[in-house]
């Protein structure tokens, strides 16, 4: 029985939250809480089972839907990668549904949230476990739709116009991705991750169609330039929304090019490209981050502090582009950053929330005194905070730690440079939020409201609970290390550097 | 587990639990507070008088603790050697005088919670910088050090203390940055570095990596020296004197600035080791140090302000032990490492006097003590032998460290640093004499002239026996300067090893 099960594990990740999602809509806006607790619950243990299985197996496990083989059926495969972002996924969400609970207390309105939030949970799931380019795009699809109407859930005008520009930079990224796609199978023939990875040739064809899919995710994920639709939907959406989009949501079109660049080509397929993507990572750190400076409002600094640090992950592409024993560092750099932001990030956006929702307002101008009034909140803002600044004793420290290494040994040591200072901007906008929360209560510049009722502690706690996490990662972080490694094309190649 | 790993965990672990513990307690729960903060800093005392125990036994044959947990292949790891002993005892047995003196001195400030939640977070960082096996682990707590005295510097809230915190900000956040990179390059150059008497670095890379290493060791000073408060980056250190009077004596004069000044002695002993003067890089860093004395002093000189003065004397005697680090004679390392805890000792004396001083009387400026040896007579003898201790004048603890650095400076050669010392007395003379002067010979103001209300305590006595214990531990590491155990001893013991 019990192996039966574990055998079924892959499908399980997904069937859980796809099953309950129209179980909690017909559930109505009583019932479908607890329906979605125990979904999101129930996809922990579930994604840690199959962490277990792909660190016993050591190598990447297929499953076949109903035991159709790979042309013909639509196979799931869970190599370390997949499996760790199912983790961080299973973790980010169950932690933002037991938030949600507080924050949609006794909202009719927001009576769709739970269906749509277990759909876009089950639709993540698949786009991590999906094996062809087609199903990833079906997938990419179904993440960006649910997405899009969680941003405009509350049906507010800001929201309304945030999620329309969402929905429109998403569907242009689908066309380039679609486009790119129809070529690949033109000229290969194939869909499946790993027969084009055999069957990849130096084609004209084959580069074009791979440029366009990278110009497509690059809009799905907000890389800069193609930033421009992400601070107002991420800062206008309900705060779980919000968490779960900066998280999880962009790290989903980014797997899908670490995939295609690391997986099935590597970054000298298409020259430059490598170097392009992380020159526009370095503008994104510096350009999100000097945003993030001169926001008025928290929730759009942390938007903005989601497009610098989107460009981090872009970093790995010209480290692992050029060769040596610094790739694997290079590589789990940006693996293991999109796993530590995830739930840093998350953290300080349901953090923001918790001070939105309580005190009405989220001007950083009238948050004097804020750690005496919302001292948990406070302190999960911090401590993320220092995820995003990269300092120790945190998981952004592992990333700093490997990317640094990884350009001075490749000897492009200017990313380091890139790296240290992006750690700096960051503390500039962090220490906007905390400083002021230092800051005497009576002062006038606050106006937190002193009657303000207290939050849910689950909600305090979540959020606090992730940035602990987030911190722990900087210490206790190699078994993820170990797990992202295993079946990876960074594996084996070259062991760590230094043993 | 053997005792002394044991001992070793629980210096590192015992201060976070209490931080833990304080914070879940919160504000309103004072009593269950304090009572968990001083046991918390009693058992962290234990803890490293019992590691220094081990690393005594285990002296000759290296130290007997060690234990850590692996993170790529840079490993997180502690070990309760010889050098380390010296600066986690210092911390955490003053952490125990000063969760005293804390607790009286903040019982009517808001936030305490906050404010002792994150002491002891401080604390542990500074017990894990000291115990730290490798520059990774030193660099870790380094850096949460860095984080966590940021809340007590800014803990009034006013907008002066909130200046102090964003120059301390400015001063810190980018010194770790320098320092990160250092310790990575540092890392891909030589592979994983564990602190070893005598140097750490393969054999031969100083001969083929010059210039790298010079780089490396610059952006290590750089990152080390804020903290050291070295010529030109000591400017944080006097802006941070707004914070609440048992941080200046403990963190501002011993676990953080002295965090600097360890980082500087483990990287130039236990990293470089004669590489550092093979590359030419401790004569710059001895003459920067020696630069700094004398700055300093100078700059003490002109200050009203009680905390200000002292800061700036802060500034200058902490570069008496990157000095005697930097000259690399055996009796000059030993003057470092042994003024490591003489300044410690005689240092948070003054800053408690300080702050005993600003709560009881409201004196904050040199020139109000006028007679106030009258008024609180224990308070500033202790303050006097203290002041008379880091001048120089045996027997207290001071004497002892110039008498080492001079001679040691001799031994290496560098007859200069006499020179350097004979002005710093009397530079130090001449900023200490005149509040000594203040207090004993000048008339007191009206209100002081009839001495303490007849039957009360010149101050809450919760602050003033931990000055006059902290005044009497000075005392007698000059007096038994030369018993086995004595500072002073302990530091030629390492100072030997280092050297051989």
């Amino acid at each position: 029985m019990a192996e039966a099960l574990l055998a079924h594990m892959p499908a399980l990740a997904v069937v859980v939250p796809l099953v309950a999602a129209p179980i909690a809509f017909l559930a109505g806006a009583r019932w479908g809480r607890p329906v979605a607790l125990v979904a999101s619950a129930l996809s922990v243990p579930v994604a840690f089972a199959l962490a277990w299985l792909v660190s016993a197996e050591g190598e990447k496990l297929r499953y076949q839907i109903g035991g159709w083989e790979a042309p013909l059926g639509i196979g799931l495969v869970v190599d370390g990668l997949s499996a760790t972002m199912l983790l961080v996924t299973a973790v980010v969400g169950f932690a933002v549904t037991v938030y949600s609970l507080g924050y949609f207390a006794d909202k009719e309105r927001y009576r769709f949230f739970w269906a749509l939030w277990l759909f876009l949970l089950a639709s993540m799931a698949a786009l991590f476990l999906s094996a062809d380019v087609f199903n990833l795009y079906v997938c990419l699809e179904l993440v960006s739709v649910s997405a899009v109407a969680l941003v405009g859930l509350s049906g507010q005008r800001d929201a309304l116009v945030a999620a329309m520009r969402y929905m429109l930079a998403a569907i242009l990224g689908s066309i380039f991705y679609l486009l790119g796609v129809a070529l690949l199978y033109g000229a290969f023939g194939v869909l499946d991750l790993a027969h084009l990875a055999a069957v990849l040739g130096p084609d004209v064809t084959g580069q074009a169609a791979f440029a366009l899919i990278t110009v497509g995710l690059v809009l799905k994920t907000a890389l800069f330039p193609a930033h421009f639709w992400l601070p107002p939907a991420h800062a206008n959406a309900p705060s779980p929304v919000s968490a779960v989009l900066s998280a999880l949501v962009v790290k989903g079109s980014f797997y899908i090019l670490l995939r295609l660049w690391t997986d099935v080509g590597d970054p000298s397929y298409v020259p430059g490209m490598g170097t392009l993507l992380g020159v526009l990572g370095a503008m994104a750190i510096v350009w999100g981050s000097v945003q993030a400076l001169l926001q008025e409002r928290l929730k759009m600094l942390v938007a903005y502090s989601t497009v610098a640090q989107i460009g981090y992950l872009f970093l790995l592409f010209p480290l692992v582009e050029i060769a040596g024993s610094h790739v694997v560092d290079a590589w789990s750099a940006g693996v293991f950053h999109a796993v530590s932001h995830a739930l840093a990030k998350s953290a300080m956006f349901l953090a923001a929330g918790a001070v939105l929702s309580r005190f009405g307002h989220d001007r950083i101008d009238g948050l004097g005194g804020l750690s005496r009034r919302a001292p948990v909140t406070t302190m999960a803002f911090g401590l993320s905070g220092i995820t995003m600044m990269g300092l120790p004793p945190s998981g952004g420290f592992v990333v700093k730690w490997l990317y640094i290494t990884a350009a001075i040994e490749s000897g492009a040591w200017w990313w380091a440079i890139v790296v240290l200072a992006g750690g700096l901007l960051a503390a500039g906008y962090v220490a906007r939020v905390v400083v002021p929360g230092f800051a005497k209560a009576r002062d006038d510049a606050s106006d937190l409201d002193v009657d303000a009722g207290r939050l849910p502690r689950r909600m305090e706690f979540a959020a606090l609970a992730l940035a602990l996490a987030a911190l722990a990662l900087g210490v206790l972080g190699q078994p993820v290390l170990d797990l992202m490694a295993v079946g990876s094309p960074a594996s084996g190649v070259i062991p760590w550097t230094g043993q | 587990m053997d005792w002394a790993v044991i001992a070793l965990l629980a210096a590192v672990a015992l201060p976070f639990a209490t931080a833990a513990a304080i914070f879940a307690l919160g504000e309103a729960r004072t009593t269950a507070r304090s009572a968990v903060n001083v046991v918390g800093a009693a058992g962290t005392a234990v803890a490293v008088l019992a590691c220094a125990a081990s690393a005594w036994q285990g002296r000759a044959g290296g130290p007997l603790a060690s234990a850590g947990i692996g993170l790529l292949d840079i490993g997180f790891g502690f070990e309760a050697d010889m050098l380390g002993a010296v600066f986690a005892v210092v911390a955490g047995v003053l952490w125990l005088v000063t969760t005293v003196y804390a607790i009286a001195y903040m019982s009517h400030s808001p936030d305490r919670a906050r404010f002792f939640g994150f002491f002891s977070i401080c604390v542990g960082s500074a017990i894990g910088i000291a115990l730290s096996e490798n520059l990774i682990t030193f660099f870790v707590f380094y850096e949460m050090l860095t984080l966590a005295t940021y809340p007590l510097v800014v803990h009034s809230g006013t907008p002066a203390a909130l200046r102090g915190g964003r120059t301390y900000l400015m001063y810190a956040l980018p010194a770790g940055a320098a320092l990160a990179l250092g310790v990575v390059w540092l890392h891909v150059l030589a592979g994983p570095v564990s602190f070893v008497p005598g140097g750490a670095l393969p054999l031969g890379l100083a001969a083929t990596h010059p210039v790298q290493l010079t780089a490396i060791f610059a952006l290590l000073m750089l990152g080390l020296g804020v903290k050291a408060a070295l010529f030109p980056l000591h400017g944080w250190l006097p802006a941070a004197m707004v914070a609440p009077a048992p941080v200046s004596s403990l963190l501002h004069a011993v676990a953080v600035v002295k965090a600097g000044v360890f980082g500087i002695a483990r990287v130039v002993l236990e990293v470089y080791g004669p590489d550092a003067a093979l590359l030419g890089l401790t004569l710059p860093l001895a003459a920067l140090a020696a630069f700094t004395i004398v700055f300093g002093s100078v700059r003490a000189l002109a200050q009203d302000d009680l905390k200000k003065r002292l800061a700036f004397s802060t500034v200058a005697q902490l570069s008496y032990i990157v000095l005697g680090v930097a000259l690399a004679s055996p009796l000059a390392i030993a003057a470092g490492i042994a003024h490591l805890a003489h300044h410690a000792a005689l240092k948070i004396t003054m800053f408690f006097t300080a702050g005993v001083v600003a709560e009881e009387v409201g004196a904050y400026r040199v020139s109000e003590l006028d007679g106030l040896g009258r008024r609180m007579p224990v308070t500033m003898a202790a303050f006097s032998v203290a002041a008379l201790g880091i001048v120089g004048i045996p027997p207290a603890a001071g004497f002892a460290s110039k008498w080492l650095l001079g001679t040691g400076a001799l031994d290496a050669g560098a007859g200069w640093v006499v020179a350097v010392l004979a002005a710093s007395t009397l530079l130090n003379a001449a900023y200490f004499f005149p509040i000594i002067h203040r207090a004993w010979f000048r008339a007191p103001r009206a209100e002081w002239a009839t001495g303490p209300d007849p039957g009360r305590a010149e101050a809450d006595l919760r602050m003033v026996v931990p000055l006059v214990l902290t005044a009497l531990a000075g005392l007698a590491m000059g007096v038994l300067a030369g018993a086995a155990l004595s500072p002073a001893r302990w530091a030629l013991f390492v100072a030997v090893m280092e050297a051989m």
